[in-house]
């Protein structure tokens, strides 16, 4: 057996896989997305129909605002955090990082507990201002909860880039009489711009297909994940959720392509 | 050049010390002056505190409590360092990957609100005096290590700093540029005129650059002087043997000479000290037919180093004698020969040292 031969081999049960458990379900996927009434058009009508492009609007927006929140949030906290030394530091760290594990669902609970009808932000507005403030059923529930998902996640990898820039580039700007501002501006950033990309890739798209969480808040949210799950499960619509799950995921990739040119530049240039 | 012909600060650290957070003694507390317009060497071992003070002077570290720091006379201690004007070359040159050269070069100028007109002529100017013309667009990863060191220098020189500081510019490179960038690097100091404090631990780096050196041991400032004198008039051991090569004698002296295995060495002096520590230059060593010198032994091994040769030779004091022969003196290993030194190239040192 030639080592060519060999090699091909070994590969064989990675296609295998590939083959059963991705490009199959997949294919059958987008197939079915044009099985509809309307055939291949059904596709069209994730942009067409008002409801369907409302959710996807409104899902699109939530992702990106916050991944935004996300990165602002997590590059001030993994900044201080990996450059301060104080008593209680490594507890912090802990706790930061503590929802890491949680699913969608607990997180979700945690937001009802906060912003619900029985929730403490209700209690305290309800003493204070005589008002109960209660969003946790809102698309701003639903916002707390997906920074709440995506933070610990983006604080580890913010801070491993931290940890791996060089200081001597903060003092050269410095000693060329840049202020601190401009030294965040002109040296930080653009040397943390990879780790924005991979980890705001990753708050993104988790954001796009997060579905326990919303789940779980259940009212008047749309988002795409749920609008498939209720297309799917109670109108036993097969042809629509597949089209919108077919295009969850190509508009979820779009973006992040997008996102990734733009930032490529300064990506290669840090690198 | 003359544009950039400027004469900087003079500076004066006051007492300076640093005690780091974690205990670490890095720096005793020193005062030294530096002239406007001159060129200060520190020299040292590493781990000396070469770093810590220069990035004192620079304005990174903090003296500890009673230390001082003036410019021209005005206390900059707790003034930070984008306030202070200085010029700063880091060892690993710091250059900023998101930016092209000439970007890295203009960059304090950017700061400073200088147009760009007026920027891209002054980054023209040092493209010139740094020798880096065709490379001004180049990302610096694109660079070899010479280029990044020119790169470096120009970027700290831009803003017309009152000072330049650089932390072993040359260390990074391999030997043959080091000695070639080296003159070029003095050539350059010189034609700029400002007050520059050059840290190295490299002692033909400290003699051909400084117009003065300090030579630093374990966070102390152990001499201060010209070359020339830190060379021919060390005031420690220490000091003799880290400039240079040194023979280090360990000796009575009866009535002036000082008394070896090898035989007896005059000194110039009248005097008996039961100990005393001397060193004797090796190039200051003639070899001549044994019977025509007060001193012998017997060589060991010769070097061949080309414009001279190394000569090492035992049984003349109590350790292996280092001497510097001309390459036109015939030697063989395993031959007596005589020494001829003058009484005047022995230097008696402290003997605590
Ligand atoms: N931030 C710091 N915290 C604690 N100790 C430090 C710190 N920086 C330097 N030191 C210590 O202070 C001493 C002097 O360091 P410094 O960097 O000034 O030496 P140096 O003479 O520049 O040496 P080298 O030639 O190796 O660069 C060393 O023992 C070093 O370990
Ligand atoms: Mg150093």
């Amino acid at each position: 057996m030639s080592h060519r031969s060999f090699v091909w081999l070994c590969l064989l049960p990675l296609a295998v896989v590939t083959a059963a458990f991705f490009l199959l379900p997949m294919a059958r996927l987008v197939v079915t997305g044009a099985e509809g009434p309307q055939g291949a058009a059904g596709y069209l009508a994730i942009l067409t129909e008002p409801r369907y492009r409302a959710t996807l609007i409104n899902t699109v927006a939530l992702a990106a605002a916050t991944t935004i929140v996300t990165l602002i949030v997590a590059t001030i906290a993994g900044m201080f955090l990996q450059r301060h030394r104080f008593p209680g530091r490594a507890v912090l760290i802990a706790m930061l990082t503590f929802p890491l594990a949680f699913p969608g669902v607990v997180i979700g609970f945690l937001i009802i507990l906060l912003a619900g009808r029985q929730g403490l932000i209700g209690d305290l507005s309800n003493r204070v201002l005589g008002e109960k403030l209660v969003f946790a059923y809102s698309i701003y529930g639903l916002f707390l909860g997906y920074l709440y998902f995506s933070i610990p996640r983006v604080i580890l990898t913010i801070m491993a880039a931290v940890q791996k820039l060089d200081v001597g580039l903060e003092e050269a700007a410095r000693s060329l009489g840049a202020s601190p501002w401009a030294v965040q501006r002109d040296v930080v950033l653009p040397a943390l711009a990879p780790a924005f990309v991979a980890s705001g890739a990753i708050a993104f798209a988790t954001a796009m297909g997060a579905f326990g969480t919303a789940f779980t808040l259940a009212t008047n949210i749309d988002v795409l994940p749920m609008l498939i799950y209720t297309e799917f499960t109670l109108a036993a619509n097969f042809s629509t959720s597949a089209a919108l799950s077919v295009g969850l995921g190509i508009i979820t990739w779009f973006i992040l392509a997008l996102a990734r040119s733009f930032s490529g530049s300064a990506v290669a240039a840090a690198g | 050049m003359n544009a950039s012909a400027g004469h900087g600060a003079s500076v004066r650290i006051e007492a300076c010390g640093k005690t780091f957070i974690d205990g670490t003694r890095a720096l005793e507390p020193a005062t030294l002056d530096i002239a406007r317009g001159e060129t200060l060497v520190l020299l040292g071992p590493s781990g000396c505190g070469k770093t810590t003070m220069l990035r004192i002077i620079a304005g990174l570290e903090l003296p500890d409590a009673g230390g001082k720091v003036l410019f021209d006379g005005n206390d900059m201690t707790s003034v930070p360092i984008e306030r202070r004007n200085v010029g700063m070359v880091f060892q690993s040159y710091a250059l900023f990957p998101n930016m092209s050269v000439s970007d890295n070069i203009g960059y304090g100028l950017k700061i400073r609100g200088v147009p760009a007109k007026e920027r891209a002529a002054r980054v023209a100017e040092l493209v010139a005096l740094t020798n880096i013309a065709g490379l001004e667009n180049r990302r610096i990863d694109q660079l070899s290590g010479g280029q990044r060191q020119r790169v470096a220098l120009a970027r700290a020189v831009a803003i017309r700093p009152g000072i330049l500081l650089l932390d072993e510019p040359l260390t990074a490179l391999d030997a043959a540029l080091r000695d070639r960038l080296r003159g070029e690097l003095n050539r350059l100091l010189r034609a700029l005129g400002i007050t520059t404090i050059y840290v190295t631990h490299d002692q033909a780096e400290a003699m051909e650059l400084g117009d003065r050196v300090v030579v630093m041991q374990k966070g102390t400032i152990a001499q201060i002087g010209t070359p020339r004198e830190i060379y021919f008039t060390p005031q420690s051991r220490f000091v003799a043997e880290f400039i240079g090569a040194a023979n280090i004698i360990e000796s009575p002296i009866e009535n002036g000479y000082l008394v070896l295995p090898g035989g007896r060495q005059a000194i110039g002096i009248d005097a008996n000290f039961p100990t005393v520590v001397a060193m004797i230059r090796p190039e200051t060593i003639r070899v001549v037919e044994t019977g025509s010198a007060p001193l012998s032994g017997v060589i060991d091994s010769i070097s061949f180093i080309g414009d001279r040769q190394r000569l090492v030779i035992s049984g003349v004091s109590n350790r292996l004698f280092t001497v510097d022969a001309p390459n036109t003196v015939q030697a063989k290993a395993g031959e007596r020969v005589g020494l001829l030194i003058s009484p005047e190239a022995v230097r008696l040192l402290p003997s605590e040292s």
